[in-house]
């Protein structure tokens, strides 16, 4: 797919243009003419959904980081003068906060398609180990840009994210003080906080940039996950699919909208409400809900380095994940055992999730006292984290690489075509989509 | 402090066996209708008015509201705005309710430290002049600011009405130090001042305030009887506007913006069927 280029310069300024910095015929080749699978879902409008969230919060960062004050005693009054006393500053303010819910809500249906579909396989590595760092990005600019209203969720939350650092051997320590800026979270921690959260949307966006080339090489995967074999299964980008992601993200807005009009407090933590006091730890310390898995790996083990070497290790286990899976199909439609395991996964997750959001020591079957099982109680969140914890690793270390070797997966379809047009449901009018289509 | 850090990061991550944290328990706040409720919910404005007096002649005795100024009383969607005076600075009645009220302020020409009558533009006064004024006024505790109160605790007003209205007697087995009150609705843990049947420990806590309303403690301009669940009804509706000013415009612009979006989301997806009508997918 790639070296295709139907751009043709049609006036003298484009020519002149064109033979010294072809920009118009790069944005004609990406956005305009790129030739796409037509049988995409969707699921995979989460792309653009990305997109346009990425812009939505470096504008609305912008402008709140016109009002805001890095200081330890201005911090959260700023946030409620934006609020208070800014032309729409409450717009803007809850536009970002709920937006940061909404870009993770997006990456995560992004992530799981990828999954599902096995785009991540090859040729698409580079394309998916792009879209890991991007995570990753991401997860560290929410957790600066949380810890900047100064709430005590804001303030406590920091001060147990930094101190995992602590867990390393030797130089854990040094390097905390040196994350710091002194000896606790304080206003030093706060300016370097602010610097970052504004630095990394930035770096976010260019790896977004690779992310993109990094795709239009070989182009989209599609829902059968067979590779394009001619013209007759491609549409061009524009008008096919900018405005069927036009349509999604549109309605995406619309549950965007619900919670900035409606609900702009549900997915906060009414703690941050309170100014940041160090003297005074809140009962329960959680992050905000994205992170929530993540938490409750950290908390499953009882030795602090292993439970922060799991953490990240649940990280970096999607970037070896191409090289994990062994098997040759790439969409799990034709892939029934394994697709079961994924749909287990999905649940995994969402209890690791549930699992974050408690205490360690809280009962999941509530006023049913289980029996002691090791250190814990086996009805209490540890051992549900424990079990949810061990699922995530099995499922990318031994799930996956034995799955391909063993399974025997459904006849794939010739081509992307094929199974469309033998399909009886799908007349030239388009309307009735396939029933396996996942939208 | 660094210990602290590194003693609560040792706590929460390392797994306990044995006993649990000792965990706070409370009653759920009471199901309270307010006239805000909702995407079209507004604020009672006559509500607003008797819970700013709630405030005034009780509350702020020694309660803070730091983000709150005189003028906000007469902002688009506060307790005295009126279409009359769109600038609140101009509002009579914000005015006059300035004015009652005095604020330190520094003569401009002696640099002295002087009082003077507060304009719509002032903050509304702290009642202490810092944090060890308060607590030593309050045996040890520091009462908070109220500016964000309603969204600061679970259940928003609700919690709070709850609270000031739920005060009760300490139950019979339930010994409270001095200059504490029992409050089944203030999150709290009574196992230590608890003597009854063990494992019966009433739910709620031992809170530093003392019931703060009373029956007719507050004369409301406009007649209404002023019962100690009247005044606390009111005095969380006026929390609730406080912590969120602009609630009622939030909520008219977001029905723009929602019958914008579903306008917008119904063509595109006409659009997206006709463009796709002659592919086959």
């Amino acid at each position: 797919m790639s070296g295709h280029s139907t751009y043709e310069p049609k006036t003298g300024l484009e020519r002149w243009l064109d033979s010294r910095l072809p920009i118009i015929r790069f944005a004609n080749d990406t956005i305009v003419s790129f030739p796409t699978p037509k049988n995409l879902n969707y699921w995979w409008t989460f792309g653009g959904v990305l997109s346009l969230m990425l812009g939505l919060q470096i504008v609305t960062g912008i402008i709140l980081a016109m009002h805001y004050v890095p200081h330890v005693d201005y911090a959260f009054n700023s946030i409620q003068r934006i609020k208070r006393d800014v032309n729409y500053g409450w717009l803007v303010q809850s536009l970002h906060a709920n937006g940061a819910s909404m870009f993770f809500l997006a990456v995560y249906i992004h992530i799981f398609r990828n999954l599902y579909y096995g785009s991540y396989k090859a040729p698409r590595e580079v394309l998916w180990i792009l879209g890991c760092v991007i995570y990753l990005l991401m997860m560290a600019t929410a957790f600066f840009g949380y810890v900047l209203p100064w709430g005590q969720m804001s303030f406590h939350g920091a001060v147990v994210i930094t101190n995992l650092i602590g867990a390393l051997p030797i130089v854990g320590p040094s390097i905390t003080t040196w994350l710091w800026g002194g000896f606790a979270v304080d206003d030093p921690t706060l300016n370097r906080f602010f610097s970052l959260h504004y630095l990394l949307p930035f770096m976010i966006a260019g790896v977004v940039a690779l992310h993109v080339w990094a795709l239009h090489v070989p182009g989209n995967n599609n829902p059968t996950g067979v590779n394009v074999k001619s013209k007759e299964d491609t549409v061009p980008f524009h008008p096919y699919y900018t405005v069927k992601d036009g349509f999604a993200i549109s309605v995406f807005l619309i549950m965007y909208a619900v919670f900035v009009f409606y609900l702009p407090d549900a997915l906060g933590d009414a703690a941050n409400y309170i100014q940041a006091n160090p003297l005074q730890t809140p009962q329960h310390i959680v992050p905000e809900w994205y992170l929530l898995p993540f938490y409750a790996i950290l908390r499953a083990v009882p030795n602090k380095l292993m439970g922060v070497i799991l953490m990240f290790g649940a990280i970096a286990t999607l970037f070896v994940l191409p090289w994990l899976d062994t098997s040759k199909v790439r969409s799990m439609r034709y892939r029934p055992t394994m697709r079961l395991y994924y749909f287990i996964f999905v649940f995994a997750c969402l209890v690791l999730g549930w699992c974050g959001a408690h205490a360690p020591d809280d009962l999941v079957i509530p006023n049913v006292a289980g029996p002691q099982f090791l250190d814990a109680n086996l009805n209490s969140f540890v051992w549900l984290s424990r079990i949810g914890a061990l699922f995530y690793f099995a499922y990318f270390w031994v799930i996956t690489p034995l799955m391909g070797l063993t399974e025997t997966p459904l006849p794939e379809p010739e081509s992307i075509s094929t199974p469309v047009l033998s399909h009886p449901a799908s007349a030239p009018a388009g309307a009735a989509a396939s029933p396996e289509k996942r939208g | 402090m660094l210990r602290k850090g590194f003693a609560f990061a040792a706590l929460g991550l390392a797994l306990m066996a044995g006993p649990a944290l000792a965990a706070t328990t409370n009653e759920e706040p009471a199901d309270v209708h307010w006239s805000f409720e909702g995407p079209f919910g507004k604020f009672d404005k006559e509500q607003l008015q008797r819970g700013y007096k709630v405030y005034r002649e009780v509350c702020s005795a020694c309660h803070s509201m730091n983000l709150m100024y005189f003028r906000n009383l007469g902002q688009k969607g506060g307790p005295f705005y009126d279409p009359k005076y769109p600038n609140p600075n101009n509002n009579p009645v914000v005015k006059s309710l300035a004015h009652d009220i005095q604020v330190k302020d520094i003569d401009s020409d002696t640099g002295d430290v002087i009082s003077r009558p507060a304009t719509p533009a002032d903050k509304f006064p702290a009642p202490f002049a810092n944090e060890p004024a308060a607590r030593a006024s309050n045996g040890g505790a520091l009462p908070p600011d109220l500016s964000v109160m309603a969204k600061a605790r679970e259940g928003g007003p609700a919690y709070i009405y709850s609270l000031l209205s739920g005060f009760k007697q300490a139950p019979a087995g339930l010994t409270l130090q001095a200059g504490k009150y029992y409050d089944p609705y203030f999150a709290g843990d009574l196992t230590g001042s608890w003597h009854g049947v063990a494992g019966k420990v009433p739910e709620g806590g031992a809170i530093s305030m003392p019931p703060p309303l009373a029956d007719g403690k507050v004369t409301f301009d406009d007649g209404k009887p002023s019962t100690v669940k009247e005044e606390a009804y009111d005095v969380s509706a006026f929390l609730a506007w406080a912590a969120e000013p602009k609630m009622e415009e939030r909520k008219a612009f977001g029905l723009g913006a929602m019958i914008y979006l579903l306008i917008f989301s119904v063509l595109l997806y006409f659009s997206y069927k006709k463009i796709w009508k002659n592919v086959a997918h």
